[in-house]
Order: structure tokens, then sequence, then C-alpha cells
């Protein structure tokens, strides 16, 4: 008998991203060429954008992408929900192009709101009166999840390649001074239109490559703060990890590296005695937010995107910049597509991450020297 | 541009990886000698379907070695599988190259990604800057096979991790070294290193030891070889002139007693 050639596939998912740091919006044609590059690393079961400075005619509203399986009742329970808790100042179907090569695609309807808190609500800032409600939708309407729920900035994503999402979402048409791309392969999970990436609770948005078999432990400690996993993907803890580390517990970035990826107990001996005690701290105390496994990110936020791949850097990453534009790619070939000419490429080291931040915004420097590769 | 007969261009905008390398083994299969790469983004195993080209049969000139000139950055596992031929990159190359190549020679004017020179068995890769995580990872050598690796600036963690055989030299040009992990999991093979290279940023299976004669000799050549693609501005003899270090493994088979009962 002759046996089937084994049919190997190629592939890792593809992550982009683009920033202006002088937070000038510009269009995705680029960021959706150059992920549309890296076509060979996903399989065309997942990919999606955040865009960034997206909504500024909403500038103050929580911006909420809501996608609804199934018949109407997911979206009018929601409907109910949304108007019990907030004020919604507009709503309107997703703008979408029927001809673009995606399967399935589910109903995709967003909505600007200001939190309308009541009773002992009000003892809650905003932000987290939103987590709630998207914690409330994702758990407890069946067939409704919401994609996006940050202000001035929105999450598109889908079934399909990176550029047949940005043409069904007809993305060309945005512009945004972030942009964050992901072309999926799923692993693990099934490829479904709310397991695509970028994964986003408020503003925060994480796009990544790899695989997180510390999900489980990630999931049962964020739980204990209100965050449920409900989109069947490991990646979807990195968003709740960032949004409990840097929003309510306003660690900086270079810290939270170190809870995701720490330094081996051996390179934490060889450290100075203060950053010793620091670094030994963390891994006792952050356990649980550890992401064990191969893993590079992009994670984004309003001014600041956050480039970081797992301490021993089995996923790659690369950065470019060239003047005011910095770029995070999977491939750098990619990067080169949009921006012939760089003024620095190079690949950070595993557990450091580039932190690019709004000129004079954000904290610190504009791009973190890492290592000076040329 | 073209001076030759024998050479041939390929815009390369807009072709997948397939199509770039089927008009690549065209183009050789119809003489041409000297193939110029333009627009290349990201498409992989540049070079990789020329193997039959140095064996007798398929080709107007059996053993013919092609050279291909990259314009661009090419894509991952660039020079996979090479055997013989010579490839050129004016530019930064990514991750995998000379994955498993055989034979022939790779030139990168830039930086190269992760795992270069990934388990070569015979060959020359020269990168002038430096290199990502995990250069030459499992690298071999047999009888007369030797895969050299020389590197300009420094590597990331992992350097020579699993290396079996093979040369690796790294100059430090302009860099530090701060890799850790250096030689982990190593059983064959040698690493040089100009520079300082702590005991901690080595792995435990290896050690450093002084240069002999003929480890100067080989440093001497391969030193040779490198300032004659890359113009860094240093000549032969002041890279050669500094301190050394020599890495080698201590055991043959450092897992040996992890699989024996």
């Amino acid at each position: 008998m002759r046996r089937k050639m084994y049919e190997k596939e190629i592939s890792a998912c593809s992550i982009f991203g683009a920033m202006n740091i002088e937070g000038e919006r510009f269009t995705g044609e680029g960021v959706i060429k150059a992920i549309a590059n890296m076509h060979l690393r996903g399989n065309g079961l997942g990919g999606g954008f955040a865009i960034y400075g997206l909504y500024p005619e909403y500038e103050y509203y929580y911006a909420l992408h809501i996608m609804f399986r199934g018949n109407e009742g997911a979206k009018k329970e929601t409907d109910a929900l949304l108007n019990r808790s907030f004020d919604v100042v507009h709503d309107e179907e997703m703008p979408s192009g029927e001809r673009a090569n995606v399967p399935d695609p589910p109903l995709v309807w967003r909505y600007f709101v200001a939190p309308d808190k009541k009773g002992k609500d009000k003892l809650l800032s905003d932000d987290d009166y939103v987590v709630q409600k998207v914690m409330d939708i994702n758990l407890r309407i069946e067939n409704a999840h919401v994609f996006s729920s940050g202000k001035n900035m929105g999450v598109f994503k889908g079934v399909g390649y990176p550029e047949d999402v940005a043409e069904y979402f007809q993305l060309d048409s945005y512009r945004g001074h972030i942009w964050t791309a992901h072309g999926r392969f799923p692993t693990n999970t099934q490829g479904w239109w709310g397991g695509a990436h970028p994964f986003c609770i408020l503003d925060w948005t994480v796009a990544h490559n790899g695989e997180i078999s510390s999900y489980g432990t990630n999931r049962r400690y964020l739980e204990m703060f209100g965050y449920h996993c409900t989109l069947n993907t490991d990646s979807e803890v990195i968003a709740y990890a960032v949004d409990l580390l840097m929003r309510r517990q306003n660690l900086p970035m270079d810290v939270v590296a170190k809870i995701f990826a720490p330094p081996v107990w051996e390179a934490i001996e060889r450290e100075e005695e203060s950053k010793k005690i620091l670094l030994a701290m963390l891994r006792r105390v952050y356990a649980p937010l550890l992401i064990n496994g191969p893993f590079a990110v992009i994670i984004a936020h309003h001014g600041e995107m956050i480039g970081l791949t797992d301490r021993i850097r089995l996923r790659p990453l690369t950065a470019g910049v060239r003047g005011k534009m910095t770029y995070l790619s999977s491939e750098e070939a990619a990067i080169r597509l949009v921006s012939k000419k760089l003024d620095r490429a190079w690949t950070p080291n595993g557990g450091e991450p580039i932190v690019v931040s709004l000129d004079g915004g954000g904290r610190g420097e504009k791009v973190d020297e890492v290592i000076p590769f040329a | 541009m073209l001076r030759e007969e024998n050479e041939m261009v390929i815009d390369a905008s807009g072709l997948t990886y397939k199509e770039l390398n089927g008009l690549i083994r065209d183009r050789a299969l119809s003489g041409a000698e000297k193939i110029f790469l333009r627009n290349v983004y990201g498409q992989r195993y540049i070079g990789t379907r020329l193997y039959s080209l140095t064996q007798t049969q398929n080709s107007s000139k059996p053993g013919t070695r092609i050279e291909i000139e990259v314009w661009g950055t090419p894509g991952n596992d660039l020079g996979a599988f090479l055997d013989g031929h010579r490839v050129v990159v004016h530019g930064n190359a990514q991750d995998g190259v000379g994955n498993t190549m055989n034979d022939g020679e790779i030139v990168v004017e830039g930086r190269a990604g992760d795992i270069t020179g990934m388990s070569m068995r015979g060959g020359e890769v020269f990168i002038r800057d430096g290199v990502g995580y995990r250069g030459a990872v499992h690298m071999k050598e047999y009888l007369n096979k030797r895969p050299l690796l020389v590197i300009g600036g420094t590597a990331q963690d992992f350097l020579g991790e699993y290396m079996a055989g093979g040369v690796v030299v790294l100059l430090g040009l302009n860099a530090t070294h701060s890799a850790n992990f250096i030689g982990t999991g190593m059983h064959g093979g040698v690493i040089y290193i100009k520079g300082k290279v702590g005991k901690h940023q080595l792995g435990k299976e290896v050690g450093t030891f002084s240069l002999n004669e003929k480890d100067k000799k080989i440093l001497e050549d391969c030193v040779g070889k490198f300032t004659e693609h890359f113009d860094v501005g240093i000549d032969q003899k002041d890279i050669l002139h500094g301190d050394f270090i020599k890495i080698l493994p201590v055991s043959k088979r450092p897992y040996g007693r992890v699989y024996t009962y």
C-alpha cells in the first residue's frame, strides 16, 4: 500500500505593529500589506487588527464592538443590558464588504456608550464598571462576544487571512496612530470569530504568536480578580493580565515583563542585592501570572506599543525604527516592505520588552535601547 | 548591469517563494550562472531547489555552481539544503540562514536572525554583523565535511546549542558579548570567541581553552575570508590581534546518563 505523504504545514502566527510616536494618524494600507506579506505564517483561520486613535469624533465614549451569532436573541438581550447600564449615544452595524473571502461572518455591531452607574456601582471607576459589563455580556449572554471595549480605539477580527478580514471590515477607510495586526495559525483550539486576535479589554490589546501552557493557572488566577476567559483561546489571558497589572496595579512594563517572562533563578542570583530581592519577590507573588511556553506578543494601549518575547525567545520578533515610525514584526521583510530604509533594525532579547511611547508623553524614552544590533 | 551572457535578473516583487525558486531553477537550468534577485521581501528557501544542478543529470552544465545575489530581505531558511552554490545578501537576513546546508557559501552583508547555520553539515556562512538566538544549533560534521559559521558582531543566547561538529567564529567587532547559555548541550565542534565572555555565560557542557597553533591557523584562514567578503574598516591582522578563547565540549555524551538505565 502506498503511504500518503504527510503534508507539513509550515506555519506559525504572524504579528505586526506600527506606531507613529508623534501621534499622527495614518491609514492601514502599509500594515495590511505587511501582515499579508506573512500570509504563509497563518492558515486562514484568523486575522485581526487593533487601531488606536480610531474614533476621534467619539473620543470620550467607550466604543464597544460586539459580535452576535445565531438569531436575534443575543442582540436583543445585549441591547437591553447596554440600555440599562449605559447611555448609548450612537450605534450602528459595522460596515462590511460582502465580497470579502471570510467564512460565515457574524453580525458585528458597534456602540458608543457612556457608563450610567447606579447604586453601589457608583463606587466603581468607569473602567472597572466597563470591564464588569463586558464580562457580564461574555459570560451571561449566549452568542454575544465583546471584541473591543476601549475609547477611541477598536478591534476588528474574524476568520480568514488578515488581508481578507481587513477587506471585510473595510479597514482601508480608517486611520490611527497605532495599528497592530495578527495572522492566525490556531494550535490548540478551533479557529472562530471570537478566537481571532487581537484580544481586547478596555483599550488594552494583545496580538500573540505562541502557545501558553500555563493557561489554566493564569486563567484561574485572573478569575479571582473578576476576569473570565470565554473566547476559548489561550492568548486571552494576556489581555486581562496586562489590564490587571498595568491599569489596576499600575506596574510599569519592565516590571510586568519580569512577571510574564521572569529571569531564571541563576540569573537572578547574579543581580545586585536590591534587584535580586525585587525579581525573587515578583516570581513568588506573581507566580500564577508567569506565562509559560513560547510567545511573542505585541501589546498596545493608548500612547504605547510594546513588544515582548518569552525569556528564551522561542518565537521571533524584530523591531525597526524609521524617523517617527516604529515597527514590530514577526519577520523583518514585512517591515522593509513598508519602510525600505530603516534607521535601525534589531531583535530584542527574550524577556526584555521594547516599549514604544508617544514622543513627550507616556513614560520613559521613545524606544527602549535593548541591544545595538545595527 | 548584466555584463555576461550567463547573468540574469529576476524581479521578485509579488512572487511567492515557490514561484521565485521555480524561476531561479529554470534560469539555472537554462545556463545562468549568476542570478540577481531584485525586490526580495520575505520569500523563503532561496537557493534550495538547485540541489540537482550540482549532480550529473538535469543540467546543461553538470556541476555548475550558481551565484545568487539578493537585493532586499530574503525570508526564512535562506539557502536551506544549499548544495555548492553561493548566495550573497546585500542587507539583513531572517531566521534559519543555511538550514541544513551541505556545501557552498552564504554571505550576509548585514545581520541574520535566529537559528543561523542550524543543522549545517557543510559549507560556509559569513555574517557581517550579529546573529540572533541559537546560532549554529545542532551544527554537525562528518569526515571531510566541516561547516563554518563566521559572525562579525556578537550573538544572542544559546550560540552553539547542541552543536555536534563544525566551527563557529564570533569576532565581537563593535560589540560586547552578552549571550548566555553558550554551548548548552554542545558535544562536538569548536567555538572561537574574541572578547570577554564570563563563565556564567557558558552552558554546563562546555569549557574554555587557550588556542594552539592549529587553532591559530584556522582563525587566520576564517578571518582572512571574512575581511575579503566585508569591508569592516579593520584588517585581518588587527582582528586576529587580541584574545580569543576556544570553547569545547567537556563530554562527548552530555546526556548519556539521561537516556541509559
